[in-house]
C-alpha cells in the first residue's frame, strides 16, 4: 500500500481543506462511473478513495501520522459501481438511452443493419417483471396454501404457496408480469413472501418449537396431554417427574421438507395455580423433600 | 433482490423527501407500483453514484441531471458497440478475428 499523502499528492502538513480539494480533483478524473471502460483507472480510484478515507477522518489521520495504524487498514472493500449494473442490464431497462446514436440507424450502411437487429431484439424482449410482497400466516407457510393477491389495478393473482416455504423466498409466476412493449411474451410476477409470527409456534429450520404449559400435577405424576401441532392436536405423554425446560420431541410434526418432515420440539413449562391454593400450601408446609433437592446447588460460591 | 423503500432509505442514508425529488427528476426509476415501490441493486448503485457526484465531486443538482443523461447515453453506446463487436467477426475477413474481445464481462 502506497503512502496515502503521496497517493493524493498532498504534503504531510496539508489542511483538511487541501485534502478534500485534492481528492475532489482526482475523483473527477478517476471515478469508475465516469470511466466505465477503464479498469486501470478503477484500481487507481480505489487507492485514492482509500487514502481519502484515511486522511479525511481526523482520528484515523492522527493515528496514521503517529504510526499507530498503517495505510492497509483503510483498504476499501470491493464496491459494485453503477456501470457494472448498466453493463449487464438487459434490453429495455428503465435507464437505457439511445439518443447518443439513434441517428446512425437512419443511414443505409452496416450500422443500420445492426440497429435494425437490435430493434428487432428489443421488440421481442419480454415485458417487465413485476415485484410484489405477500405476508402470509405462519401455518400457511408450514402447510402450504393458495393466496389471492389483489393488485393495485384491481386485478387479482392466485399465488400457490408451497408447504414449508421460508420467509424471504421469492416465488416467480411465469407470464404474470407486464405485457411486452413489442411482440415478446409478458414478464414474470415476482412475489416476495414474508411470514407473520404465530401466537405460540416458532420455527427453527425445519423444526417447530413450542412452549407447553403443564400443571404441577401433570409434571409430578405424569400424564397424557393434547398438544397443538401445525396439522392439528396430538396426544403427548408427559413422563412422571417432568421438569420445566424438559424438551419432548414429536417426530415428523415439523415443517415439510424434501423426503420427510422436521420435528416439533415441545418445551415443558410447569405452572402453579394462578390463585393461591390453601391445600397445596398446607401440604408443602409439612413436606420434607430429600436432601438432594437443591436446585441452586450449582450456584453455590 | 428486491429492496423496499424503507430498506433503500436505510442503505443509502437518504431522507424520504430527497428520494422523492430524485424519483420525480427521473434520476431513479424504481419498479413496482406508485404505492409500493421496489428498488434493485442497480438503483442502489445509481443512488450511490448520485451521492458521489454531489458530495465528493461537488456537482450541483442541475449538473447531476446532465451527467446522468450523458452517462445513460454512454451506456447505450457501449451496449451498441458491444453488439457490433459481437456481430463483426461473422462479417470480417481478418484471419485472426478472434473472440469479440474488449466486451465487458
Amino acid at each position: 500500500m502506497k503512502d496515502p499523502y503521496e497517493t493524493l499528492g498532498v504534503a504531510r502538513t496539508a489542511s483538511a481543506d487541501d485534502i478534500r480539494k485534492a481528492y475532489r480533483r482526482l475523483a473527477k478524473k478517476l471515478h469508475p462511473d465516469l470511466n466505465p471502460g477503464n479498469k486501470a483507472l478503477e484500481e487507481r480510484f480505489k487507492e485514492v478513495a482509500s487514502a481519502n478515507d484515511l486522511l479525511s477522518d481526523p482520528d484515523k489521520r492522527r493515528q496514521f501520522d503517529s504510526g499507530e495504524i498503517d495505510a492497509s487498514g483503510a483498504e476499501r472493500p470491493r464496491q459494485r459501481y453503477y456501470k457494472d449494473f448498466a453493463a449487464e442490464a438487459s434490453a429495455g431497462h428503465p435507464y437505457e438511452n439511445r439518443s447518443g446514436f439513434a441517428d446512425f440507424a437512419d443511414s443505409d450502411d452496416l450500422f443500420s443493419e445492426l440497429f435494425r437487429r437490435q430493434a428487432e431484439q428489443a421488440r421481442r424482449a419480454p415485458g417487465q417483471d413485476l415485484h410484489y410482497r405477500l405476508a402470509i400466516e405462519f401455518l400457511d407457510a408450514v402447510n402450504g396454501a393458495t393466496k389471492r393477491l389483489t393488485l393495485p389495478d384491481g386485478g387479482t393473482l392466485d399465488v400457490t404457496i408451497p408447504p414449508g416455504i421460508e420467509a424471504g423466498k421469492i416465488l416467480r409466476l411465469r407470464g404474470k408480469g407486464d405485457p411486452s412493449p413489442g411482440e415478446g411474451g409478458p414478464g414474470d410476477a415476482l412475489v416476495e413472501i414474508s411470514v407473520n409470527p404465530h401466537r405460540f409456534f416458532s420455527r427453527h429450520g425445519d423444526d417447530i418449537h413450542l412452549d407447553l404449559p403443564i400443571t404441577l400435577t401433570e409434571a409430578v405424576l405424569g400424564s397424557r396431554v393434547r398438544v397443538p401441532t401445525p396439522t392439528g392436536a396430538v396426544t403427548l405423554t408427559v413422563p412422571k417427574g417432568s421438569n420445566t425446560g424438559a424438551v419432548l420431541r414429536l417426530k415428523g410434526k415439523g415443517v415439510p421438507r424434501p423426503g420427510g418432515h422436521g420435528d416439533e420440539l415441545v418445551k415443558l413449562k410447569v405452572m402453579l395455580p394462578s390463585e393461591p391454593d390453601a391445600e397445596l400450601e398446607a401440604f408443602l408446609a409439612n413436606w420434607k423433600p430429600g436432601t438432594n433437592y437443591d436446585p441452586r446447588r450449582d450456584m453455590q460460591p | 433482490m428486491i429492496i423496499s423503500k424503507m430498506e433503500f432509505l436505510d442503505r443509502t442514508q437518504l431522507d424520504l423527501e430527497t428520494l422523492e425529488v430524485w424519483i420525480e427528476e427521473e434520476w431513479l426509476i424504481p419498479g413496482g407500483t406508485a404505492t409500493d415501490q421496489a428498488f434493485s441493486e442497480a438503483d442502489l448503485a445509481r443512488a450511490k453514484l448520485i451521492q458521489d457526484l454531489m458530495q465528493d465531486l461537488g456537482v450541483n443538482e442541475e449538473g447531476v441531471g446532465v451527467i446522468l443523461n450523458l452517462l445513460d447515453q454512454v451506456h447505450g453506446l457501449r451496449k451498441a458497440l458491444a453488439d457490433i463487436l459481437q456481430a463483426a467477426p461473422k462479417q470480417s475477413t481478418r484471419p485472426d478475428a478472434g473472440s469479440p474481445a474488449n466486451r465487458d464481462e
